[in-house]
């Protein structure tokens, strides 16, 4: 829970308590401001502004020496409010407040003016007036800073437990490392088992292991881990809260089935009369209504399909152990966490939206998971692939790559990243099985960027006699009485139309965000980048991180990665969600709402306002929950006294800065000695 | 004459917009530098008295810009702008100034060239209507 005790009445108090004496200090950026902005003109500027003590340019301010500059000048001038004239707040406020805080001054009392991100860098080539903006936001930013009060940081315990959505090779690696870290974890899987995509694929580029041998051992020691409990057929519904204290409710479906009698054993689904498509081996072959997604299933317990389901009773009488329940429930489960790890995982592109390729019309047009199930030997053939419209072996064979990837027409600009590898890998597989057969490949550009890739492709070209042509085929024709397909291409390197038959083509059907991924966005707050995929919080320093603070991503949900990176970046997002709860607490910003109580009328317009319900009428006067808080402010813009107000952002502190952006207040006097170079 | 520039504040979110400009800034798009930017942490924090006070101030025209919809860091906060600056929209005219004078823009973090853009767009609306008829330099 926040500690709030101390802050009390604290920035209740309109009047300064002290004067206050200003440093500014204009940053050069090397040439990445100075090349623009006159700083020294904008240091000479803001020391003729009122409270200004000292005012300074300097060529790297958040260097060592620059921080070093303001800690001695708030000694030696006994500075009270610090101004920083630099790039973004949201690159080097914590920097600088930590500077303050080193040299015994609150971190609130500063505040920092975007010449950078929000002047030099966008106006480079009107030096004037880059320089005229880079004055205005520094007076605006000493303007706020007269009126800025101290500011105590609650601190928040952080519960030592994590959630981790999603139980795809991603979820379960993360929820091994921090389990292995001794956290106890909840990993959420929507469906009855674990395991994701990976579980369906039957070998793994470029090694070539069967994707099933590596996965199932991490699958049962997830299951065996003392410190994880794993959810299945579950998903959150509900999540509140903040870092260190997340309130989560998850929906765990009714199995029908008793996880702690069955056995796994199996009789049920043979006594079961409904035979469904199962959608583990896409769609191509049969289960019951009473079903393990595969054999290998983690964990172990079979569910009922509640829609296909008869009720006829024959699993109930052929079960020994008594495990069949049909009047179970849903159950909705509380559960209290520091930290979450996204692992949501995508799914394939809809082929029917490129209809040119008659995915969905052509039996014999198949996608590449579908592929992976039917050469699979625990697949709906044995491991055998037929041809849909006959169940003939094919000896031609085509691949089809960047389908539903690198289409701006279909809203996907992006790369998939595997699909490339994927085809090669299984067309490797089917030459190796049919060296007589005749293999195509076609291709815009090979994507062999990892480690024993290129090796990988290299191999397929020369030593298995892959056919690749270069090219993104226009259409494809069904032959209505053979079923079989004729592929149009021009091949772009030799500039020639071409026409190939085909007895099976295969689509690359490329990675989109899980479908949905709407839900899981609204759930935690995150963000998505222009692709769809959930957004890190930055690109390359935080690429594991939201912007939610205690929520990671791992794995596909981020964007398109083949095995080796979901899982490195699995063990990232596990280890950045560990160090809040290694340190056991967290310390969050004090942005929440405050009264003032001789303004409040006791209207209740606020109380109606916030979403959050974190105003309560106590003796007809507002009163605000401030460990509930988030600080949107919505209360205090509704409030019709200025009662209601937000520490940091209060109503005098904007106020300030909007008269700031518009007039020239300079005002000599209120300070007693300028410098201009350090 | 020098062309009029015109004066113009923007209240800014810090989770989406006041991020969208920062990315502007890192790929260099460049806009014409008439805006002075205030960061709020949720546009739920808007005032509507801030805005008429930078009117009241001289400003030329008013930019809020927060989260799209459905994104906002707060659940619903931009809504609550919305909802403002319509209402806004309809007492500026009262006040003798162009409700085109207000405009609110949904700018993500991740459109750097949407912030440069609507900040060119707006200041060549603005400077297309002239001074404001509460500014200083009106009618001079
Ligand atoms: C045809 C094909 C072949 C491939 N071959 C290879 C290969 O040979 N080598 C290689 O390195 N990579 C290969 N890949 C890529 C590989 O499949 C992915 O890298 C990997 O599966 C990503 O794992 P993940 O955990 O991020 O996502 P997923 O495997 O998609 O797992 C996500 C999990 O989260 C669950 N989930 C989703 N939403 C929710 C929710 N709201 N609540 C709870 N649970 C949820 C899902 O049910 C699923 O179990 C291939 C991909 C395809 C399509
Ligand atoms: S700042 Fe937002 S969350 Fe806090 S009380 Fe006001 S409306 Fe509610
Ligand atoms: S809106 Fe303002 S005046 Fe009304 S109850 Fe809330 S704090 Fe008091
Ligand atoms: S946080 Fe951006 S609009 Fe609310």
């Amino acid at each position: 829970m926040a500690e709030n005790k101390e802050k009390g009445e604290k920035g209740t108090n309109r009047e300064e308590k002290e004067e206050p004496r200003i440093g500014v200090y204009v940053c050069h950026c090397g040439i990445n401001i100075a090349g623009v902005v006159d700083v020294k003109d904008v240091a000479e500027y803001a020391s003729k502004l009122k409270n200004v003590v000292v005012s300074r340019d300097y060529k790297y301010m958040c260097s060592d020496p620059g921080q070093q500059l303001i800690k001695d000048d708030i000694k030696e001038h006994k500075l009270n409010r610090i101004v920083v004239a630099a790039c973004s707040p949201r690159m080097h406020e914590p920097t600088f407040r930590r500077a303050l805080e080193e040299a015994g001054l609150n971190p609130f009392l500063f505040e920092q003016a975007n010449i950078r991100e929000h002047d030099s860098w966008v106006h480079m080539k009107q030096p004037k007036e880059a320089t005229e903006k880079a004055k205005d936001l520094t007076r605006m930013a000493v303007a706020r800073a007269r009126r800025l009060e101290p500011q105590q940081k609650p601190k928040v315990k952080v519960e030592k437990a994590a959630l981790v959505i999603g139980g795809g090779v991603a979820g379960i690696q993360s929820a091994l490392d921090l389990a292995d870290m001794g956290f106890k974890v909840y990993l959420v899987e929507k469906t009855p088992s674990l395991g994701g995509k990976m579980a369906q694929l039957d070998k793994t580029f470029p090694t070539m292991d069967c994707s099933a041998c590596i996965l199932t051992p991490k699958m049962v020691d997830a299951a065996r881990h003392e410190n994880i409990e794993i959810i299945t057929y579950a998903e959150v519904e509900e999540v509140d809260g903040y870092i260190g204290n997340f309130k989560v409710k998850i929906r765990k479906r009714a199995k029908q089935v008793l996880e702690d009698k069955c056995t796994g054993c199996g009789l049920c689904a043979e006594a079961c009369p409904v035979e469904v498509p199962n959608e583990f081996d896409q769609g191509l072959g049969v289960r019951k209504a009473i079903y393990v997604p595969f054999p290998q299933a983690v964990p172990l317990v079979y569910t009922i399909d509640d829609e296909a389901c008869l009720g006829c009773g024959m699993c109930e009488a052929v079960c020994g152990p008594e495990a069949i329940d049909y009047d179970q429930k849903d159950e909705i489960l509380e559960l209290e966490v520091g930290t979450i790890i996204v692992a949501t995982g995508f799914d394939q592109f809809d082929a029917t939206r490129k209809p040119e390729y008659g995915y969905g019309r052509y039996e014999n047009v198949i996608t590449g998971l579908e592929f992976e199930r039917l050469v699979n030997a625990s697949g709906p053939t044995g491991g055998k692939l037929l041809r849909p419209s006959d169940g003939k072996e094919p000896h031609r064979i085509g691949f089809i790559l960047c389908v539903g990837s690198r289409d701006a027409k279909v809203g996907n600009p992006y790369c998939s990243r595997v699909c490339c590898m994927y085809s090669i890998k299984n067309a490797r597989l089917y030459k190796e099985k049919h060296p007589e057969a005749e293999v195509y490949i076609f291709y815009m550009d090979i994507r062999a960027y990892g480690k024993g890739y290129e090796e990988f492709y290299r191999q397929a070209q020369e030593e298995y006699g892959i056919k690749f042509i270069r090219g993104r085929p226009g259409e494809i024709v069904e032959d209505p009485k053979t079923k079989n397909l004729l592929v149009r291409v021009e091949d772009t390197l030799l500039g020639l139309p071409l026409e190939v038959e085909l007895d099976l083509v295969v689509l690359a059907a490329g990675m989109e965000p899980a479908r949905d991924s709407d839900k899981v966005q609204r759930l935690l707050r995150l963000s998505r980048s222009a692709d769809g995929f959930f957004s890190e919080a930055h690109p390359k320093l935080r690429p594991v991180d939201t912007l939610t603070d205690g929520i990671y991503l791992a794995g596909t949900c981020q964007g398109p990665k083949d095995i080796p990176d979901t899982v490195a970046q699995a063990s990232a997002a596990a280890a950045r969600a560990a160090i809040p709860m290694a340190q056991g607490e967290v310390e969050t910003e004090p942005i929440v709402a405050f009264v003032r109580k001789e303004l409040c009328i006791g209207c209740r317009i606020c109380e109606r306002t916030c979403d959050f319900g974190v105003i309560t009428m106590v003796d007809r006067k507002a009163q605000v929950n401030e460990a509930i808080c988030k600080g949107c402010g919505a209360c205090a813009a509704a409030c019709p006294t200025g009662a209601m107000q937000i520490r940091h952002f209060t109503d005098e502190q904007i106020y300030a800065m909007i008269e700031a952006a518009l007039h020239d207040e300079t005002v000599e006097g209120g300070r007693e000695e300028v410098k201009t170079e350090a | 004459m020098a062309e009029f520039e015109p004066k113009i504040v923007a209240f800014m979110c810090n989770w989406c917009s006041y991020a969208g400009g920062d990315l502007a800034g890192t790929s260099r798009l460049q806009y014409p530098p008439n805006a002075r930017i205030i960061r709020l942490m949720c546009t739920a924090r808007l005032d509507p008295a801030f805005v008429l006070k930078a009117f009241a101030e001289g400003a030329d025209g008013v930019l809020v810009a927060g989260c799209h919809i459905g994104d906002c860091h707060y659940v619903s906060g931009n809504l609550k702008a919305e909802k403002r600056v319509e209402m806004l929209k309809k007492l500026l005219p009262e006040l003798g100034i162009e409700p085109e004078r207000l405009m609110l823009r949904w700018i993500s973090a991740a459109e750097g060239e949407r912030f440069a853009n609507t900040m060119k767009e707006f200041i060549a609306r603005i400077k297309k209507l002239g001074p404001s008829p509460l500014s200083a330099s009106a009618g001079v």
